[in-house]
């Protein structure tokens, strides 16, 4: 390890109503491989966002190689040397490996771009990562392996010293994070200091010298790798105090009648072998973080994605669903995580949208009975307390948390009684938070069967009667309210595969 | 919050004005303009326009587009034609023919678009040259009269126009486009069909994981547009005397414009039907007025598509604000 190229001190970034750096400081020192650990939200994509540019930070210093240096884009951060490997990858796939690592920047020859400079240049890029890959293969050809360390070849391209991988190994064979980390030894040898973002506690331990943890937009301290454990480190994540009082016990029945049983199913990567009960009146949390396959294993039951196999029991009776309109058939209901996206339909009112899913039971022959419609609506958005001005407002004009009334309005008229709530307070200020946590508390009593998947420690401990968590496509555990901690489910879901 | 916007600001209203206007300004500098005959030609133009126009509005509140009406029309009414004229059958049979084939094309496009996934732009302009050539293939490449009316058979073409014993042509065709007018708005704003129509346009994904069979209802948008412009080949062959095959390229798009100028959103999501029926207007009083100022029809065709791109800016211009809000 050499000296410190990069220094991060006191910087601080707010977004409305979002304090998300707290004074943090970061630092990376050349020929180091310096993690940055933190659950989903601890503030370490925003970090290292506002290193590279996309975001302006509130105040701060950054200094890079000794001189104090502030970054307007991507493109001025490139140019000094600090570039960013996207988890996803910004590949244009029709084009060739040279011409993607070239792209914005051609060889010309007058003005004809010069490829064949470009291929000789690309070739001696991989013979300096020493990676097998042909500049004049067609991108998409390619394994995503293969294409990330075209990535890396293209950060290298910029005389690059520093590398910023996030979650570079998320969509990698183990095969090919063996190759990813030889090449960034090899890296670390020609003395870059590399930023390594990731959640793979064995990642972070096999390939990392040093370990940052942030925890909800502050630093909390820095550890030498090979000097801690992985209990430290999540001790370190985790140990933030929890001012709502989480649930102490479940009031749920041992013997409650399990209304939804999932057996073994398997739908791609993401969803493998995961089998659990969900009990009538029972509010079961899924815990697990970011791309855990909590959000896929819900579109899978609810029919939105194919499944591979499995079986799904609803009141202990085998149904199949093989599309959402099955599933809202078996009365399942599901509230996307991007409403926007998959929940409502913006353009369109309050009455129409709470009607989507039974739009048959307001039917006066071929006809849609538009005061019913409205007589129903009306009656949840008085129950639910949604605000609107009137049930014939466009649902664009509501805020978050009235928007998420307006969907879970929609399962109600249609007699739901099993609902996956994804991401239920994702975008919805705390105010409205409290709003939906009692709504759907009251649900629960009332006797509906409730799946919530959520990405925050707090909203988990504080609404489950049962945790599920899952890790990597994997159910990894399941804890009873009454023996949940934040320790045990981080644990779970950081827990080392085979 | 927004307040709900009322009549007066609304795009059809604007753009009923806009017929008004251009109406007054016609006859006021043409004589010749404001003569009984040329209204009833105005009139007799528009009718297989507005019926396309009605049919192409369900595809594009869905997001899509149905290239294919217009050459499928002349298609359509070549093959009814040609049973009738070459085949002696009653004149009942080759309306059926005509309607059921327009319906198979619709459905075609429906399956290719909504169940096959391919994109409507090229689906539909695949059907567009399909028809082209199944027309002409009808008519052994010979234009086809419909009977004429007084004819032996000619009783279609009363069905638009009457012609009283004194000789006054009145334009019956006008109640019908009214009466349809109203039944397809009542489609659109109270029937499933058109709520998930309306409601595929906006958010498709959202749509179906409400459980909506969205595939069902976008095919049904095509059938509906492949049935309409199998009524708009009824209306062009009882008003025009001839049908030749290889041309009806070129009435899709007045018809579309129609439709946008009326407020049928260029992206899908919103739209009317009675909308489109003013928005036809427009471009049929700029095709059959320009002249009479003495501008020839290649101006008509310019200043058509300069009034196109205004209500395309107009529509998207409403979506950025809405998106800011």
């Amino acid at each position: 390890m050499g000296e410190v190229i990069l220094t991060m001190k006191d910087i601080d970034k707010s977004f409305p109503g979002v304090h998300a750096l707290d004074h943090v400081n970061f630092e990376v020192k050349r020929g180091e491989v310096h993690a940055l650990m933190g659950e989903n939200g601890a503030g370490k994509s925003t970090l290292m966002k506002v290193l590279t540019g996309i975001y302006t930070k509130d105040s701060g210093t950054i200094t890079f190689e000794g001189k104090e240096t502030e970054f307007h884009n991507t493109r001025e951060a490139q140019d000094a040397g600090v570039v960013i490997v996207h988890q996803e990858l910004n590949m244009l796939g029709h084009l060739t490996v040279a011409q993607n690592i070239f792209i914005g920047r051609e060889f010309k020859k007058g003005i004809k771009i010069d490829d064949k400079k470009m291929n000789e240049e690309a070739k001696k890029l991989f013979e300096k990562l020493h990676i097998d890959i042909d500049p004049t293969e067609t991108m998409s050809n390619l394994t995503v392996g293969k294409q990330q360390m075209c990535e890396i070849a293209k950060a290298i391209s910029h005389e690059a010293k520093v590398i910023i991988f996030d979650e570079p190994s998320a969509a990698l064979t183990e095969a090919e994070i063996e190759e990813l980390f030889k090449i960034i030894r090899d890296l670390r040898e020609q003395n870059l200091g590399i930023v390594y973002i990731s959640h793979r506690m064995d990642e972070i331990k096999v390939i990392t010298d040093r370990v940052t943890v942030m925890r909800d937009g502050t630093y909390v301290g820095t550890l030498i790798t090979n000097e801690c454990t992985k209990d430290d480190i999540i001790n370190m994540m985790v140990g933030r105090v929890i001012y709502e009082d989480p649930k102490t016990e479940s009031t749920v029945p041992a013997d409650a009648p399990v209304v939804l049983k999932v057996d073994h199913l398997n739908a791609g990567r993401m969803v493998q072998d995961v089998s659990f009960e969900l009990r009538k009146g029972e509010i079961l949390g899924f815990s697990g973080l970011m791309g855990a396959g909590r959000t896929e294993t819900a579109r899978a039951i609810f029919g939105a994605d194919p499944k591979e196999s499995g079986d799904i029991y609803i009141n202990g009776e085998k149904v199949t669903i093989n599309s959402p309109q099955d599933a809202v058939k078996c009365g399942i209901g599901y509230l996307s995580e991007d409403r926007k996206r998959y929940g409502i339909v913006v353009q369109k009112t309050v009455a129409e949208n709470s009607t989507m899913a039974c739009l048959q039971n307001f039917m006066s022959g071929i006809f849609i009975n538009k005061k019913a419609e409205k007589k129903k609506a009306q009656e949840y958005v008085e129950s639910l307390a949604t605000k609107t001005p009137s049930v014939d407002q466009l649902v664009v004009n509501l805020s978050g948390g009235n928007q998420q009334k307006v969907v879970i309005a929609k399962w109600l008229i249609n007699d739901c009684d099993i609902l996956i709530f994804d991401e239920p307070t994702r975008g919805i200020d705390v105010g409205a938070k409290n709003e939906i946590y009692k709504l759907m508390n009251k649900l629960a009593s009332e006797g509906k069967a409730i799946i919530m998947i959520s990405s925050e420690m707090t909203e988990i401990l504080r609404m489950s009667d049962r945790i599920v968590v899952m890790c990597e496509g994997r159910k990894t555990g399941e804890v009873r309210i009454e023996e949940a901690t934040q320790e045990v489910i981080m644990n779970m879901a950081t827990r080392e595969i085979g | 919050m927004k307040k709900k916007s009322s009549i007066f600001t609304s795009q059809k209203f604007i753009v009923l004005l806009v017929v008004i206007v251009l109406f007054a300004f016609f006859s006021i500098i043409s004589e010749n303009f404001r003569q009984y005959s040329t209204i009833m030609s105005i009139l007799d133009y528009s009718y297989y326009i507005v019926l396309m126009a009605i049919g192409v509005t369900f595809p594009l509140i869905t997001g899509g587009v149905d290239l294919s009406i217009g050459t499928g029309l002349i298609c359509y009414s070549l093959a009814g034609g040609y049973l009738i004229t070459q085949k002696g059958m009653p004149v009942a049979v080759g309306l059926l023919v005509t309607i059921l084939l327009g319906i198979l094309i619709g459905l075609l496009n429906g399956v290719l678009v909504s169940i096959m996934d391919l994109p409507p732009f090229l689906t539909t302009l695949c059907t567009c040259m399909i028809t082209r050539g199944l027309g002409s293939i009808f008519s052994k490449g010979f234009g086809i009269s419909w009977p004429a009316a007084g004819a032996d058979g000619g009783w279609f073409r009363s069905i638009f126009k009457i012609t009283t014993a004194n000789g006054t042509k009145i334009p019956i065709g006008f109640l019908w486009m009214l009466i349809i007018v109203a039944i397809m708005a009542f489609v659109l704003n109270h029937t499933k069909m058109g709520r998930y129509t309306i409601a595929i346009g906006s958010n498709k994904e959202a749509t179906r994981l409400s459980g909506v069979n969205v595939k069902f209802y976008h095919v049904m948008a095509y059938v509906i547009s492949g049935f309409f412009a199998a009524l708009a080949a009824v209306a062009y062959s009882a008003v025009f005397a001839t049908v030749q095959p290889g041309t009806g390229a070129g009435f899709e798009l007045e018809a579309i414009g129609g439709a946008i100028i009326g407020g049928v959103s260029a992206t899908g999501g919103a739209g009317s039907i009675e909308g489109s029926l003013i928005g036809v207007f427009v471009i049929c009083l700029l095709k059959t007025g320009l002249p009479y100022i003495g501008l020839q029809a290649n101006w008509q065709q310019i200043i058509t598509g300069l009034v196109l791109i205004g209500a395309v800016m107009v529509d998207i211009i409403k979506k950025k604000r809405a998106e800011v809000h």
